[in-house]
């Protein structure tokens, strides 16, 4: 019987034997959300209309008899950081409150081209700068293994949507584990795909040469499908790869990683890292190891300037990305009295419009970028860029894939590092190499900590372009685990058993 | 006392150098496919790209590289084996994304030189212009201002913006400092300008019409005294637009800056704005610091990296050099300077050359396109090229070759042409107008003629050859014009024993 | 490495074009200091002879023929302006204009 706990692999497959409507799978998923959302905050907007809308188009093409993509008439959530057509599109900022853009992101074209089904748009820390999504203007979402911890972020609503059977598939963005890190924390899988995989057209610019936008779901298979829908080259974005798409659901359908190197990189676990985290990821590794992989360990010696280097250029570019909001063409205004100039009406607007987080780090970028600390700052930055690739090179001729935890620890307390910008950016320390090197990398469920029984996530990384490994080992671990459990992790979450 | 200009330039060394902006013709913007059409209704030829929304992208139109770099390669330049956009920031309502894409330290082209041709007291004299760089960068949008001293409610200013020229694609081409001009100084600033406005016109890339600000100067000036080997401060002139003003504004700046250096003041490094009726210079609004661009490399597009082969093809389109082609144009139709100049600037040398080139004599060709062809253009307001082509004027003038038409039928046949008749063949079909060379048909009207005024022919039978000529015009007059009067000359006094 | 004041970080903010506050001046001055000495670590290890990366891929020569593609209409063009008059964005005045 498919419902909201069903994958999205079978719901696919039962929309395919007309089993269930693409109505009917709808409708569960939006009394889901009017059911739980109000505790989890995962939505900023539901676009309960137009999703509908859609969902019957999709049914009666297929009572027509043609051909639909694997994806057809299944719902998604998408972060509220993808431009959708006459679709409030906010960031998560106050700056963009009621905006609606007059165009489609190559993303959300893709998605509908697929005839997925779009419920709404999800909570992200404004303008995807942060680790908790606290910084949303509209109110935090909260982990739904446990309301008063964070459910990770940017990409917080987007996972949260995923833990509590909201959606079985979501978009986020990963400028430097956005996705990932919200997975981890709820128990869900994310997939960063190699940067330049899925077209950046349309996804709001936080820092250009970091996003990267991939797919969210409870399963290995289900971000695969996923990712075959909206990867693929897009003459719209200049940094977009011309090449195939990798097989990634053929990978995800494997199940074997006999023979596979996996290197588990030295500098990204010990210390600092939880130990109920450590305990569950070195697991992990007994697990492959018995599934026929060899186990190598590698280092990646500049991995600890990388997190420094991240926070010089992502707030660079932000810079510089977040100054159109000016108030002169869209968003918000504030001050325009008639008196006042265009000038005087940008700073106030921008005083109002952008929270405290993302201030601090366009101020942070405007001073890396000036004249007299560029080459201090933001040019060693750059610098620092070429030996974590250069790492990486070293470690991928070691290694098919690296692996780590996640994050170094499980979903924090709400609250717990608001004003301590620095302990909060500690939370990234695992998933920024890779989007310095712009390599691909995914995070799947290993387990509850035992210290405080919540999640913990498993990373792989493969190379450039190599999407498709991080799949296949991915696929192979969960398919282990859940064998390992007897059930999926996602079976014993409290917020939908009433508690 | 004031030093005039003459006095000026015998104490003081004006060193120049030259910015000039370039709107290219391509049919697309810079980085999007919005139509680059002069004059559409505001905010129609826009798009996510160009109106920098959340999410657009911007994916480099390639003409626009091409264009730049044959440019560079007429300019004698280096063609960059890497070049790169960067990102130049700062706030200004007309500037959408509040960040121009343009090329800083990495240009596309670099280190030409252009030489021009200066009258002197010792006549011609040749004059090398070193170039700098030649880069490409995006224009800007247009405001309009409101309110003011038309404004009916104090204080109710306001700018509206339109868009439409946001993103069209701009070359700049900036001199090395041209030093040794001395009082020459005005005219190498205007023949520099003149031979680049032909040669661009010539490469075809823009429309180069200075009055409607497809190309704007920026004229740069200081002065040291003479011999002294020093460089002084400099003004500069902005958006100074015809080759005229040109000239104008060297003087004018150089009449300014002695007079306050004669009077002990400095020079102040500033931006001047050129004032077309006096000739003279105005300060600009002085920025309250230097502004600080915070250029870093523009992460939404890759490095242009031309191959040889490539910039061998383009090398292989240059067109002959303007200046050259008018000296090799002039000596093979043995013209005279003043007719040369006056054919070059009426912008008539093409459609001559290629009149010619059709099988029209050369002096005739020349005297059809300047005296009749822009008699009937001026009557009408257009240019001449508009009303005809070459190849029916090229028609005309061998009938006349031929003694098919004489210049008053000419006169008549173009007309027709204009008229929309049709082609010279069918208006002279239609409307009759063959030259009568039917000696047959010529006797009959020469002896109706001579039966009309006895007395005048028995005049000519006795030797008064002057008194043909009314016989003649009788003749003419018989038979419409379109007699050839030497030949109607020349039968009639055969007739009457005078031949 | 130098603190930064709160001078410069006025600065910065006119730069930006953020209105701020006394206030906010002095905590973010704060805030920035401890950032920027946790990030100043990029200078140990960034060498003359390592050079910089801007772009994770190495593309290069990327465009778009010069083709026409349709515009937004204007209504579309303006649909998110908080100001317009006849087709065109209505913006307070602005000063400095030259």
């Amino acid at each position: 019987m498919t419902n909201i706990h069903s994958t999205a692999a079978q719901m696919s497959d039962a929309l395919s034997a007309g089993t269930i409507t693409s109505v009917e799978l709808t409708e569960q998923h939006l009394d889901q959300i009017t059911k739980v959302d109000k505790q989890v905050h995962a939505f900023l907007h539901v676009d309960r209309e137009n999703a509908l809308a859609q969902a019957r188009d999709v049914d009666a093409k297929r009572k027509s008899g043609q051909k639909l993509s694997a994806l057809a008439g299944v719902p998604l959530a998408l972060k509220d950081v993808l431009a959708q057509k006459g679709v409030p599109t906010t960031c998560g900022s106050k700056m963009l409150e009621g905006w609606r853009p007059p165009y489609d992101s190559t993303v959300v074209a893709k998605l509908k081209q697929a005839g997925v089904v779009i419920l709404g748009k999800t909570n992200m820390d404004e303008f995807a700068m942060g680790s908790s999504t606290e910084n949303s203007a509209y109110g935090p979402t909260h982990n739904p293994w446990d309301l008063t911890r964070i459910p990770g972020g940017s990409g917080g609503g987007s996972a949260a949507a995923l833990a509590s059977f909201e959606a079985p598939l979501a978009i986020g963005t990963d400028t430097g584990g956005s996705i990932r890190q919200p997975a981890a924390v709820t128990g869900t899988v994310g997939v960063k795909p190699t940067y330049g995989a899925v077209s950046r057209y349309g996804l709001v610019a936080f820092s250009s040469s970091l996003d990267q936008a991939g797919p969210c779901a409870r399963t290995v298979l289900d971000t695969a499908l996923l990712h075959e829908v909206i990867a693929g080259y897009d003459q719209m974005d200049s940094t977009s790869i011309n090449a195939p798409v990798p097989q990634v659901v053929a990978a995800a359908k494997k199940l074997d990683v006999k023979g596979l190197k996996i290197g588990v990189v030295k500098e990204l676990s010990g210390q600092g890292y939880q130990s109920g985290v450590l305990q569950r990821f070195n697991e992990a590794l007994d697990e492959l190891v018995k599934a026929g992989a060899e186990i190598v360990e590698v280092s990646c010696p500049n991995f600890e300037y990388a997190l420094a280097a991240y926070y010089l250029i992502a707030p660079s570019e932000a810079s510089s990305n977040l100054a159109r909001f000016d108030s002169m063409r869209y968003g918000l205004r504030v001050g325009d009295d008639g008196k006042a100039s265009a000038e005087e009406v940008m700073n106030l607007t921008r005083h109002e419009g952008f929270g405290a987080e993302v201030k601090r780090r366009i101020i942070l970028g405007t001073y890396a970028l000036s004249s007299g600390y560029y080459d201090a700052y933001y040019g060693s930055a750059q610098k620092v860029r070429t030996l974590l690739i250069r790492d990486y090179q070293a470690a991928f001729a070691k290694a098919d894939v690296l692996v780590s935890p996640t994050c170094p620890t499980t979903a924090f307390k709400l609250g717990e590092n608001v004003d301590n910008p620095v302990a909060m950016y500690l939370n990234d320390i695992a998933t920024i190499p890779v989007n310095m090197a712009g390599i691909g990398a995914m995070s799947l469920p290993c387990g509850l900590a035992p210290e405080d029984g919540l999640p913990v996530g498993f990373q792989i990384m493969s190379p450039a372009m190599k999407d498709d490994l991080m799949y296949q080992v991915g696929g192979t671990l969960e398919a282990a685990l859940v064998n390992k459990w007897g059930k999926t992790l996602l079976s014993d979450i409290p917020v939908l058993a009433g508690k | 006392m004031t030093l005039t200009y003459d006095q000026a330039v015998i104490k003081y060394e004006p060193t120049l150098g030259l910015e000039v902006h370039v709107e290219l013709n391509t049919k697309s913007k810079m980085f999007c496919g919005c139509a680059t059409e002069f004059g559409a209704e505001p905010n129609t030829q826009t798009c996510p790209i160009c109106l920098g929304l959340p999410g657009a992208l911007p994916v480099v139109n390639g003409r626009a590289i091409e264009s730049s770099i044959l440019i560079g390669l007429a300019l004698n330049c280096q063609i960059a084996p890497f070049s790169r956009f960067a990102r130049k920031n700062y706030f200004y309502p007309d500037m959408p994304k509040n960040f121009q894409t343009s090329q800083y330290d990495e240009p596309i082209c670099v280190n030409g030189y252009l030489d021009v041709e200066i009258d002197t007291d010792e006549g011609k004299m040749p004059f090398r212009v070193e170039i700098e760089r030649v880069h490409m960068e995006e224009d800007t949008g247009k405001s309009l201002h409101v309110g003011g001293e038309t404004g009916r409610i104090h204080g109710a200013d306001y700018s509206l913006l339109d868009y439409n020229r946001a993103g069209i694609p701009l070359v700049e081409i900036v001199t090395k400092i041209i030093p040794g001009a001395k009082k020459y100084a005005p005219q190498v600033a205007r023949a520099y300008v003149t031979e680049l406005r032909d040669i661009l016109r010539s490469l075809g890339v823009s429309d180069v019409k200075m009055e409607q600000g497809s190309m704007r100067c920026d004229v740069n000036l200081s002065l040291a005294l003479a011999g002294s080997g020093a460089l002084g401060t400099r003004s500069e002139t902005k958006n100074v637009n015809s080759l005229r003003s040109v000239e104008r504004a060297v003087i004018g700046e150089v009449i300014r800056q002695s007079n306050r250096l004669e009077t002990g003041e400095r020079i102040i490094q500033e931006t001047r704005h050129f004032l077309e009726e006096s000739g003279q210079t105005r300060p600009g609004r002085s920025k309250e610091q230097a502004e600080d661009y915070r250029y870093f490399p523009e992460p939404d597009l890759v490095p242009v990296v031309p191959d040889t082969a490539w910039i061998e093809t383009l090398r292989g389109q240059l067109p002959e050099r303007p200046s050259a082609r008018r000296k090799r144009l002039q000596a093979e139709w043995s013209v005279p300077d003043k007719e040369m100049d006056s054919l070059v600037n009426s912008e008539l040398l093409d459609v001559v050359e290629e009149t010619i080139s059709l099988g029209a004599e050369p002096a005739r060709a020349r005297s059809w396109w300047l005296g009749e062809v822009s008699r009937l253009a001026n009557e009408r307001e257009v240019a001449p090229t508009s009303l005809i082509t070459a190849a029916s004027v090229a028609e005309v003038i061998v009938l006349i070759e031929s003694g098919e038409l004489t210049d008053k039928l000419a006169r008549q046949v173009i007309e027709g042409v204009i008229a929309g008749e049709g082609s010279a063949k069918e208006v002279i079909e239609k409307r009759g107008l063959k030259v009568v060379s039917d000696d047959g048909a010529l006797m009959k009207a020469i002896e109706s003629a001579i039966a009309a005024s006895p007395d005048t022919a028995q005049r000519v039978r006795s030797g008064n050859i002057p008194a043909a000529g009314a016989l003649i015009g009788a003749v003419m007059k018989s038979t419409g014009g379109q007699a050839d009067a030497a030949k109607v000359r020349e039968l009639l006094l055969k007739h009457l024993g005078q031949g | 490495m130098a603190g930064i004041s709160r001078d410069e970080v006025a600065h910065l903010a006119r730069l930006a074009r953020i209105e701020m506050s006394d206030s906010e001046l002095d905590h973010l001055a704060t805030q920035l200091d401890s950032i920027l000495v946790a990030v100043a670590s990029v200078q140990e290890v960034a060498q003359a002879d390592v050079s910089p990366t801007s772009h994770p891929l190495p593309l290069t020569n990327v465009t778009r023929e010069d083709v026409v593609r349709p515009s937004l209409s204007s209504e579309e063009a303006l649909s998110g302006a908080p100001a317009q008059v006849e087709d065109r964005f209505k913006v307070p005045q602005i000063l400095g204009e030259e």
